[in-house]
């Protein structure tokens, strides 16, 4: 018993789960929302509202409750911009990287984190709109053939970015609606009413023959090795915004891998978040089990130690480069007005992940939603301090100005946290958040390591004793 | 005109793909006539690579789409660029050139990546032979937990497919008359 005990807490799936069970506790998940489910999507229509009464007082009296303004034209909705194509990262990126490298565990958690990068994706694109102001000149800014003297200028990286997280943002679509079709075929045979007719059109006809089967995993590989440049090359181009510019403390060579270490950092502490969440709540410990959250903790450990390191070489490059407005901006994120938020993240961000050390607390869901939450306010506060700071206390002292944003600002940051708590809690209502196909995919290798393992027993066995008894065979799904 | 032998299709659904390897093995093994592995389709709930160990290498031209959709991002990423850029002629350039390549290789990069998930997606729905009519030949407990085995087969001959399914222990058999010859 002991031993059983022992061997659940150390493989990421237990062999013996029926398939029929996985089908039947997924697409309960999808079904009969409970209180806390509706609970939820209220409280996300509020906090959703509140940004949206946000933007509209903005509308209509202007940007300046939002205290933009020289030397503050960026502020709040920018720094969230990337705070959100950060959380978009590892959902696409981590998947397809796992992927590459046979990685089994990321089957159970994948679906719910791509959804996650898709509604990052479309949370983040809000805020670029929000922050031009005069959002009924939003055109403006495509790049058409114009006569109205108006020229997208294609040298800049906010012009990149636009191209760059399009193509993100379709590419994780398709992704996510790839590696999903399989799914929707179980949900087709198993669903009534209008879910039969939407899951019909989007399974496109799939019967899982040998032909679908073989084009699905070319296919998925294929994207995969599109999708993992592409992340990286996406806030690459986000940091470029800041590099290409030549204020203090942006004008970095080490900011492109900064930024990208900082998306697969928050991006991981979010599936962290979310993991405890959908495990909890729709009873998936069987499929999300804690060595799959230890190894999660395990990967996001060690991408906060790259990011620390990261933060380091940014410092010692800014202090030993004689670049002096970027070391006094430097100082003053220690000691100035910034200290609490930059020393802040330093704790989220560098000393906090050190609890991941651990395996009591990696395999901990209740202590690990706190933690994984406050590594996210880490992240949030990065994406704040690098923003911030330097455009306070640029070249100009006697421009230096510390700004606090204004509550429409902030108002506008919570509703977004809504929408996008609105979009993922609609998602696991409707498509399944668990991938089917792949977590029978792992309990059928799973068997046969098992099954294999015991024939080699009995094999041993036989070789030692007479009359040895031989193993039970696998089977396909019971 | 020699009139064709009128043939169908069946179904065999097994409650284990080990059993079902054993069929396509036999049928390759005692050679049952009217029968070729060309003709095989498996049906199963999960992917497995190692079918194609038995049933031969099958065409998958997926990555040829793929090839040509990046490839189309990219001379199409090249041409737009410096066609929308050629049209600002009029825009103040500080020197700089009009067509400026270095900045464009980060979109052109874009826009080949853009064109090739694309042009997977759709060499993955022609491939895969989706959006079509689904056969009425087909099994809900496919997505469940069972395989099935799709053999057409001439008239005379299905008697020993029926037994060659009967001996790997088959859950169920179906037909349909192929009307399609």
């Amino acid at each position: 018993m002991a031993e059983e005990t022992h061997l659940s807490a150390t493989k990421d799936i237990d062999e013996k789960i029926a398939w029929a069970e996985i089908n039947s506790d997924v697409l309960r998940s999808m079904e009969n929302p409970r209180m806390g489910y509706w609970l939820a999507v209220v409280v996300s229509i509020c906090m959703l509202m509140v940004g949206v009464a946000s933007e509209v007082y903005q509308y209509n009296v202007g940007m300046g409750p939002a205290q933009l303004n020289n030397p503050h034209m960026w502020d709040l909705y920018i720094s969230t911009f990337v705070f959100w194509i950060g959380m978009s990262h590892s959902g696409t990126l981590l998947s397809a990287i796992l992927h590459l490298f046979h990685a089994d565990w990321r089957k159970p958690i994948y679906r719910f984190a791509e959804a996650m990068t898709t509604f990052s994706l479309m949370t983040a694109l809000v805020f670029p709109i929000i922050h031009l102001g005069r959002v009924w000149n939003m055109h403006w800014v495509i790049p058409y053939y114009s006569d109205r003297g108006i020229w997208p200028n294609f040298r800049s990286p906010l012009v990149w970015d636009a191209f760059a997280i399009t193509t993100y943002l379709t590419g994780s679509v398709l992704f996510l609606y790839i590696g999903m079709i399989p799914d929707l075929a179980i949900c087709r045979d198993n669903a009534i009413g209008w879910r039969k007719r939407l899951y019909t059109f989007m399974s496109v006809g799939w019967r899982g023959d040998d032909r679908q089967w073989r084009n699905f995993r070319k296919t998925y590989l294929l994207m995969a090795c599109f999708l993992i440049p592409l992340a990286v090359s996406v806030h690459s181009i986000v940091a470029a915004d800041f590099a290409m510019a030549i204020m203090p403390g942006w004008h970095v060579t080490s900011f492109p891998p900064y930024f990208v270490s900082g998306a697969l950092y928050s991006g991981c502490a979010a599936i962290i978040t979310l993991f405890v969440l959908l495990r909890y709540f729709f009873k998936f410990e069987q499929y999300m089990t804690l060595p799959i959250l230890d190894k999660t903790c395990k990967l996001t450990f060690a991408i906060a130690m790259v990011w620390s390191y990261l933060n380091l070489i940014e410092f010692a490059s800014v202090w030993y480069g004689h670049d002096i407005p970027a070391k006094e901006v430097l100082i003053a994120k220690f000691t100035g007005p910034y200290s609490p938020f930059f020393l802040g993240m330093l704790f989220c961000g560098s000393v906090l992940p050190f609890t991941l050390a651990f395996e009591k607390i990696r395999r901990n869901p209740m202590l690990l939603l706190p933690i994984s939450i406050f590594l996210n306010v880490g992240m949030w506060l990065e994406r704040y301090m690098i923003v911030a700071p330097t455009l306070s206390l640029a070249y100009h002292p006697w421009s230096w100005d510390v700004m606090w944003p204004g509550w429409v600002e902030w108002g506008i940051v919570f509703g977004s946290f809504g929408w996008f708590g609105l979009l993922f809690l609609i998602f696991v209502k409707v498509f399944p958040s668990v991938s089917m196909y792949e977590v029978k995919e792992m309990v059928y290798h799973r068997r046969r390591v098992v099954y294999e393992d015991a024939e080699l027993r009995a094999h041993e066995y036989k070789k030692g004793a007479s009359g040895a008894s031989s193993a039970a065979p696998a089977t396909e799904g019971s | 005109m020699a009139r064709k032998t009128p043939k169908k299709r069946l179904l065999g659904l097994f409650g284990d793909f080990e059993q079902a390897i054993k069929v396509i093995i036999d049928i390759r093994q005692y050679e049952i006539p009217g029968v070729s592995v060309d003709n095989i389709t498996i049906k199963s709930p999960i992917e497995h690579p190692e079918i194609e160990e038995i049933l031969g290498d099958r065409p998958c031209h997926v990555s040829k789409f793929t090839l040509s959709g990046a490839l189309f991002g990219l001379i199409f990423g090249a041409f737009f660029l410096a066609a929308a850029q050629a049209n600002f002629l009029i825009q103040p350039q500080g020197g700089k050139p009009v067509i400026t390549i270095t900045s464009n290789l980060v979109l052109i990069y874009e826009m080949l990546i853009l064109f090739g998930m694309l042009a997977t997606f759709v060499g993955f729905l022609f491939g895969a032979g989706l959006m079509r009519k689904r056969s009425t030949l087909d099994d809900e407990m496919i997505s469940l937990d069972q395989v099935g085995i799709v053999i057409e087969v001439e008239d005379e001959n299905i008697d020993p497919v029926r037994q060659l399914f009967e001996k790997h222990h088959v859950l169920e058999i179906r037909d349909r008359e192929l009307k399609d010859q």
